[in-house]
């Protein structure tokens, strides 16, 4: 299944890009499992940011959100607006 | 309700006037402006950049403004975020809310900034002598939108 990543802030400097469409194998259906399939892939500062944040759809989501083909997945550092 | 997040300055009397024009029943208008200063943690700040995540931005904004309006009785809010580069000094923030009485202007504006700062997805970088560094969560930040929890009218 294809999903779209987006990374920003810190993040998106650590890894050195704002975002990629990744390919994910079957049985990995949440956004933890994507989290440690990307960490395994090369993308290790999603382990070591902390209090890591995450959106499905533009929706602030937790780890056990579920992802689905097409879904925009984005990984984020705490925000820190306004 | 209007969400705008602009590069571009913002009149902040045109913002007000504007928010309550033609409308006798407002009574009240509160409104919180916040501005880029000089100084953070202990670094003085010469330049700022706010990122945000185009699309889920105005999404999350949208969101908390609507559930303003579940639990207070106001009539209109306003909020405008500018992002891109700033400097000290200028206006980074506005959040408005029209209503009949104050209490519930009061409350509807300071439950949107709170919830615009642990909610909504913006992030400043900021340029410091020591180098550029994005700045960190606080904790204070996370405590002032958990005081709203659970809903007041429950």
């Amino acid at each position: 299944m294809s999903i779209q990543v987006l990374y920003f802030a810190g993040l998106k400097e650590a890894l050195g890009r704002s975002g990629e469409t990744v390919d994910l194998p079957t049985g990995i259906s949440t956004v933890g499992g994507l989290r440690e399939w990307l960490v395994a892939h090369g993308r290790e500062p999603l382990a070591s940011t902390r209090s890591l944040r995450c959106a499905v759809n533009q929706e602030m989501a937790g780890l056990y959100a579920p992802v689905a083909d097409g879904d925009e997945v984005a990984f984020f550092p705490p925000v820190t607006g306004g | 309700m209007a969400v705008r997040v602009q590069e571009a300055d913002f009149d902040l009397g045109a913002e007000l006037t504007a928010l309550r024009a033609g409308q006798p029943r407002v009574g009240a208008l509160a409104s919180f402006l916040g501005l880029v200063r000089d100084m953070n943690e202990g670094a003085g700040v010469s330049e700022m950049t706010l990122e945000h995540y185009p699309g889920m931005t105005e999404k999350a904004l949208e969101s908390i403004v609507a559930e303003a309006k579940g639990r207070w009785d106001i009539y209109d809010a306003l909020v405008i975020h500018r992002v891109g580069r700033l400097l000290p000094c200028d206006q980074i923030v506005l959040v408005a809310v029209t209503s009949a009485h104050r209490g519930e202007a009061f409350a509807a504006c300071e439950f949107i900034m709170d919830y615009l700062k642990t909610r909504a997805p913006f992030w400043k970088r900021e340029a410091t002598p020591a180098g550029a560094r994005w700045v960190d969560a606080r904790d204070s930040d996370d405590s002032a939108a958990a005081r709203w929890e659970p809903n007041p009218k429950e």
